[in-house]
Parts: structure tokens; C-alpha cells; sequence
């Protein structure tokens, strides 16, 4: 049964992929993006991260897109001009093959393993995502936190004075 | 039942419509959702590993990913309106300023 579900959230991720690359109005391709980025959160929920995808709905599909969507009716722009046929499509669809290969050889060939630890379904089910998550956060990765927080202040500062007028 | 395997082949399919995208499109901020795709399939990469090593590890790498993706959006975002404010365009073949 949760196999039908994965298949079915698979072909809807893959299909809005190709409308964000294919559609001409920026505006399509930024609602594909966020049809994936549901199912995205769909997959991080089967995968016992419920928190991962609140935080991907929340940041990727509400924040983030929102700032593209914003910004494309801000500047008012249209459909794209026709593409051009050029020799840069071939070797592009050349090198993303070959990236598509490269992964799915190394799928094949090579076996998962890593440092194991010890967050069952089970802990996760009692515990609770959310905590393990902030525990782990605020004890293990304390200073990649605080960094993290200082690359938001510089990016908030760097945003308003790039998008001003008169520096 | 679903492995590990088929996670990451659903992100390798993702990863690589990402870069097809960011090689052949023109419009900067399609490029840059192109980018977002890119990193939301590396994202599940890291959830679906975490999650079959029960290692809370790759979850937490994802969180702060979508950190610098934000703070990305933010400035990205202002260099296009900068550019759209000199150039009327946010074609990427005219940014060619630096070209001699």
C-alpha cells in the first residue's frame, strides 16, 4: 500500500519538475516548484521526519516562494522569448544525463553504510521529532546554530542594500 | 517495501532535471528555482540516509541548508531587481558586463 503511495508522489514530483523546467511563464514554473516541494514534505513524513517537513512547508513553500513570486510580479515579466535552438541544449541534456547516470551507477554498484546511531521509529514515535531534532540542535551543532544566524542577519542587511536605490 | 534505493533514485531523477534546467533556461529567476530544486533533492538525500542510519545527523545539516537557501533567496533575489533596474532585462545572455 505505501508502495502505490510512493510511486504515485514520485510521478507527481517528477512531472512538476518538468512543468519548472519546461513551462515558459515564470509564474507556472514556480507553482510546479511548489507542487514539488509538497511532495517533497509527503516523502519526509513517510520517512519518520515530521518536523523536516512542517519546516518544508513552512520556509521552502510559504517563505521562499512567496519571495520568487514576489519579485517575478514585482519586475512584471512576461513569457520567455522563444528558445533558440543551439548546440548549448545538446550538451546540457548531455551533462544531465550524464549526472543521471553517474548516481544511478553508484546506486547500483555501491552499498549504504555510515555511522549508525540510535533514533528508532519507536524513540521518534514517543519522544517526539521535535525534540530529539532541538536537542541535538542546541547541544551537538551548537555553533553551526549561531553561524547560521549570523549568515541570516548579513543576508538580511546585504538584501536591503542591493535592492536599494541610492546606497 | 520501499528501501533507501528508492529515495535517492527519486532524488538522482530531481538533481539531474535541476541542472538541465539551470544549463538551458535564460530567465535568471527560473534558473534560481532550477537551484532550489537541485537542493531540495540533495535535501532528501540527507533525510532518507538519516533516516535509514537512524542518525539524527543528516536532519540537521537539512535545516541549516534551508537556512543558507533562504538567506540565498534574499540577496539573490535583490541582485535581480538590481539588475533588472540597469538592463530593463534579467536575461542571463545580457549579463555580460564584465566581458571584454
Amino acid at each position: 500500500m505505501e508502495i502505490i503511495l510512493f510511486y504515485l508522489v514520485a510521478l507527481v514530483a517528477v512531472i512538476s519538475g518538468y512543468l519548472v523546467i519546461r513551462c515558459k511563464s515564470p509564474v507556472n514554473s514556480a507553482l510546479g516548484l511548489v507542487n514539488t516541494f509538497f511532495c517533497l514534505a509527503i516523502y519526509y513524513v513517510m520517512l519518520h521526519a515530521p518536523f523536516m517537513a512542517a519546516i518544508q512547508i513552512m520556509v521552502y513553500a510559504g517563505a521562499i516562494m512567496v519571495l520568487i513570486l514576489f519579485v517575478i510580479m514585482l519586475l512584471n515579466l512576461g513569457t520567455e522569448a522563444r528558445q533558440r535552438y543551439t548546440h548549448g541544449v545538446v550538451w546540457s541534456a548531455i551533462a544531465s544525463l550524464l549526472v543521471l547516470v553517474n548516481v544511478v551507477y553508484f546506486l547500483k554498484r555501491g552499498r549504504v553504510t555510515g555511522a549508525e546511531g540510535d533514533i528508532t521509529p519507536f524513540k521518534i514515535e514517543t519522544l517526539g521529532h521535535t525534540e530529539l531534532i532541538g536537542k541535538t540542535m542546541f547541544t551537538e551543532f551548537l555553533l553551526p546554530f549561531e553561524i547560521a544566524s549570523i549568515l541570516l542577519l548579513v543576508a538580511i542587511v546585504g538584501a536591503v542594500v542591493l535592492a536599494k536605490r541610492e546606497v | 517495501m520501499i528501501s533507501v534505493y528508492h529515495y535517492m533514485s527519486v532524488a538522482a531523477i530531481l538533481f539531474a532535471m535541476g541542472t538541465y534546467g539551470v544549463l538551458t533556461r535564460r530567465n535568471a529567476i527560473v534558473i534560481f528555482m532550477c537551484i532550489e530544486l537541485m537542493l531540495n533533492s540533495v535535501n532528501l538525500t540527507f533525510i532518507s540516509l538519516s533516516s535509514y542510519l537512524q542518525n539524527m545527523d543528516g536532519q540537521i545539516f537539512v535545516f541549516f541548508v534551508m537556512a543558507v537557501a533562504a538567506a540565498e533567496a534574499a540577496v539573490g533575489l535583490a541582485l535581480m531587481i538590481a539588475f533588472y533596474r540597469n538592463r530593463d532585462s534579467i536575461d542571463v545572455d545580457d549579463v555580460n558586463m564584465l566581458k571584454w
